[in-house]
């Protein structure tokens, strides 16, 4: 395993993690943009453009793009967050260049107005779809009132009058601005040849630099509590919201330790006392990590007649927790979860591409999986609690949604 | 049983090919049980599944969900160990673990380091051979199991398929694994005890184990666990026909939901991979058709698919598309169109296209330990034997548009099922049933 690294003259970065024994290639950009980023005029235009960005460039239709992935039998996908974009590919090695060649080709776009009526439909399509579907919006209503004006609050997808009253110049201006090489990192794992990385990536990505910046605001955390009818729905869900370790802040690793000890999906706090006795359907904590700013996201679905003594299970595990603190056969049995997990990830080369593509984007550090795995090892109980008193889980923003006209917050 | 494998070090140089010195072994114990293993030895996991023939199809007509139940109950403490030191070892041992129930098999299957195998076996094998089903239990299990049930109401794409399914197919192989509210209601602890001794058995159990391990020690370590299991006899279905084809479910939604339904050939025929080259003309890649015609040239919905689906002896083409309700008519028609104008031939650059795909997933199957040990049960269910990457590799160079053609003049998509979930009904062309 050698990790490379390379800078283009114009600002574009490049890194790899070249496995020689791997058997396939796994690449992609990471675009530093996302919700974040857009004002509320173009809501959703950060979603909206990465889908633009298979409809064809300069030298290709839409029909080419698909085509010509499919040729080489890549497995390939792009998705928008809160502040990244990330569009990969893994293949096998021998396609190498036609992969990057491709990926890069899409990120200057042609952004043909026809194309882009188009897709806007398949874009209302997919907006009406997580209407329909658990947790029917209510996770962008409770990241919206946690970050209160902050816009890590915004809404990845948009809405529907958002995206509708959308302009392709207005898309092409937000293009101009975010999509500038300084704001891209290229990342590789896998069975990868590092020089012929760098020299696809020079031939192809000769794009001007412009500053993209991002400023990071300060995030004042809201506490509050709301429920939303839906009458069509059968089970209640509820989503609460506390604040967590940003990604640049080393708690990070207790953070998600502290996550799977309370609310893994198996043998965790939160499962013993809701899913076990058959209280909940479904019941998870986990970390969610941004520039300057992070969270801690409890979700959970339950029958409709459980959820008031729930939701006060949950505050009981989060009260006591706080109280009592974490006992060391609980951080041995999460360290010895989390082991095998990232092994696990890591034996798959787009495992790995996510993980060092990441590292990179938001710490410009390499990590190799060694190192995560040394890190989760020498956690202890102490850390988890330390974590704990600086990111109370008691002090939460709390969304339910369901058939429950009202759902009392009382504990 | 084969020969031992290749030294670790040959292995650990792998060609960006199929690995023609993929080693697959197999053992088949006095009690029936078989043990299927593929050594990996550059990965430090190991991954295996069990399928055991406890599965919807034979949950008594009023006991359905009875499989589901069962699974449910055997997780709860096994052996030595109560629920909770049950899932503690697991979780120790670093096990991530699912369990799936399809209509004729229960499936346990974990993924963890190397190292830790030959224990997390020992706990499977509590599991299946000493399940606890502890009766102070069985109320939160039935709460478990139900609210799995209403959890599906809410998902209008799983539930339009699972309909799907039942209309297709005669009963039982259509039926539902989560089972029906009333029958789960009504399953007892002695309902479970029955289920369990007739279906949890040795013969028709085969278990797949992939990754980094030893065969010799595995295959001692499975006799030591399973070789006195005794054998049971085997259960029998009986068929009875589905109910009317064509169904439309009022959903209080946005979006309809479509699923159409055509029959095909099962995964042991031996046109299963031309037929399997048609569905990957329809879909599969985003320049297949159905993203084609109906995602990107007409903008009508974000997700369509069709995949093949394979029962012991025969099979079935399901489609998906999920779409906005007054432009699911629309979607309905091309859909169709699409399905009916595969009968008029494929193309060579489609056909390319497929077979570049399937032979990259095959070889980066050679990267995952659980994609492997699933294949493995999976072909020897349908097969009696698992096949190398190797030999499905060379099926799939084998495919041309004539065979493919021919395939499809014989079986042509038509006699279709099709099932709408949504606000409005609409209406299936004439000719279609």
């Amino acid at each position: 395993m050698e990790f490379h690294e390379q800078v283009l003259a114009n600002g574009l970065e490049i890194v790899a993690e070249c496995n020689p024994a791997a058997h396939s290639s796994a690449m992609a950009f990471f675009v530093k943009t996302g919700a974040r980023d857009e004002t509320a005029a173009v809501a959703g235009v950060s979603h909206f453009l990465e889908h633009m960005m298979f409809k064809g460039t300069a030298r290709r239709s839409a029909d080419d793009v698909n085509r010509e992935f499919d040729q080489m039998g890549a497995d390939y996908n792009a998705g928008t967050g809160e502040e990244l974009t990330v569009y990969h590919a893994a293949v096998l090695p021998e396609y190498q260049d036609r992969a990057v060649d491709l990926l890069a080709d899409l990120l200057r776009p042609a952004l043909r107005p026809s194309d882009f009526d188009l897709e806007k439909q398949v874009i209302l399509e997919e907006i009406q779809m997580y209407e329909d579907q658990p947790p029917f919006g209510a996770d962008d209503k409770a990241r919206a009132m946690h970050f209160g004006s902050h816009p890590l609050g915004h809404s990845v997808l948009g809405t529907a009058e958002s995206i509708g009253g959308l302009s392709v110049e207005a898309m092409r201006d937000y293009f101009h601005r975010r999509y500038s090489p300084a704001n891209i990192t290229l990342a590789a794992a896998g069975r990868i040849d590092f020089p012929r990385l760098v020299a696809a990536a020079e031939r192809q990505c000769d794009w001007p630099a412009v500053p993209a910046e991002r400023v990071i605001q300060p995030c004042v955390a809201q506490d509050g509590f709301r429920a939303l009818r839906k009458e069509s729905a059968t089970q209640q869900y509820l989503l609460r919201l506390s604040s967590g370790p940003a990604a640049e802040d080393a708690d990070r690793y207790a953070a998600k330790l502290l996550a799977t000890v309370l609310g893994d999906d198996s043998g965790s706090r939160l499962y013993w006392e809701l899913v076990d006795p058959g209280l909940a359907e479904q019941v998870s904590l986990s970390h969610c990590e941004y520039q300057g700013a992070g969270t801690m996201i409890t979700y959970m679905s339950c029958d409709p007649d459980q959820a008031a003594g729930n939701l006060a299970r949950i505050a009981d595990v989060y009260g006591k927790v706080e109280a009592e603190g974490i006992t060391p056969a609980e951080v041995e049995q999460a360290k010895n979860k989390v082991r095998s997990r990232i092994v696990l990830s890591s034996e798959r080369p787009r495992g790995r591409l996510f993980v060092l593509g990441t590292d990179w984007i938001y710490r410009r550090e390499y990590r190799p999986t060694e190192a995560d795995l040394a890190a989760v090892a020498a956690l202890t109980a102490d850390d988890l609690v330390a974590v704990l008193a600086k990111y109370p889980l008691t002090r939460a923003t709390t969304v339910t949604i369901g058939p429950l006209a009202e759902l009392s917050a009382a504990q | 049983m084969q020969n031992v494998p290749p030294r670790a070090s040959t292995l650990k140089s792998r060609p960006s090919t199929l690995d023609v010195s993929q080693q697959i072994l197999s053992h088949t114990y006095p009690n029936g049980l078989v043990l299927v293993a593929e050594p990996m030895h550059w990965l430090q996991s190991a991954a295996f599944t069990f399928l055991t023939p406890a599965g919807s199809a034979y949950d008594p007509a009023d006991r359905s969900g009875l499989s589901s139940f069962t699974c449910e109950m055997a997780l709860r403490g096994a052996g030595p160990r109560d629920s909770r030191q049950f899932i503690l070892d697991l979780d120790n041992l670093g096990v991530e673990r699912s369990e799936s129930v399809s209509h004729v098999h229960t499936s346990y299957s974990g993924a963890t380091l190397g190292e830790n195998l030959p224990a997390a076996l020992a706990i499977f094998a509590d599991l299946l051979r000493r399940p606890r089903l502890p009766e102070e239990q069985i109320e939160a299990g039935r709460l478990a199991v139900l609210q799995e049930l209403r959890a599906v109401e809410d998902e209008p794409a799983q539930k339009v398929m699972v309909e799907l399914r039942r209309r297709h197919y005669p009963d039982p192989w259509g039926r539902p694994a989560h089972g029906e509210q009333a029958a789960l209601e009504a399953i007892a602890l002695a309902d479970i005890r029955g289920h369990l001794a007739r279906c949890y058995r040795p013969n028709g159990t085969i278990l797949g184990v992939a990754g980094c391990f030893e065969w010799e020690k595995l295959q001692a370590l499975v006799e030591e666990l399973f070789g006195d299991w005794p054998a049971v006899e085997e259960q029998r279905v009986q068929e009875k026909p589905s109910p009317s084809r064509h169904a439309h479910i009022p959903y209080d939604s946005q979006q309809t939901q479509i699923g159409i339904a055509f029959p095909s050939v099962p995964y042991r025929h031996p046109d299963y991979f031309q037929a399997r080259g048609a569905v990957g003309v329809l879909s599969g890649g985003m320049s297949a058709r159905l993203f084609t015609e109906v995602r990107e040239h007409r903008g009508l919905c974000y997700s369509i698919y069709a995949a093949q689906h394979t029962l012991y002896d025969r099979g079935a083409v399901f489609c998906y598309a999920g779409t906005g309700a007054d432009r699911a008519q629309e979607t309905l028609d091309v859909a169709l169109r699409e399905l009916t104008r595969l009968a008029d031939g494929i193309q060579q650059a489609e056909l390319d296209r497929v077979k570049s795909r399937i032979k990259s997933g095959l070889i980066m199957q050679q990267e995952s330990s659980s994609a492997r040990s699933s294949s493995l049960v999976r072909d020897w269910y349908h097969l009696g034997y698992a096949r190398t990457l190797d030999e499905v590799g060379r099926l799939i160079d084998q495919l041309s548009i004539r065979s493919i053609d021919a395939y499809l003049a014989e079986h042509p998509p038509g006699d279709f099922t099709v099932v709408t979930l949504g606000p409005r009904e609409l209406e299936v062309p004439l000719g279609v049933s």
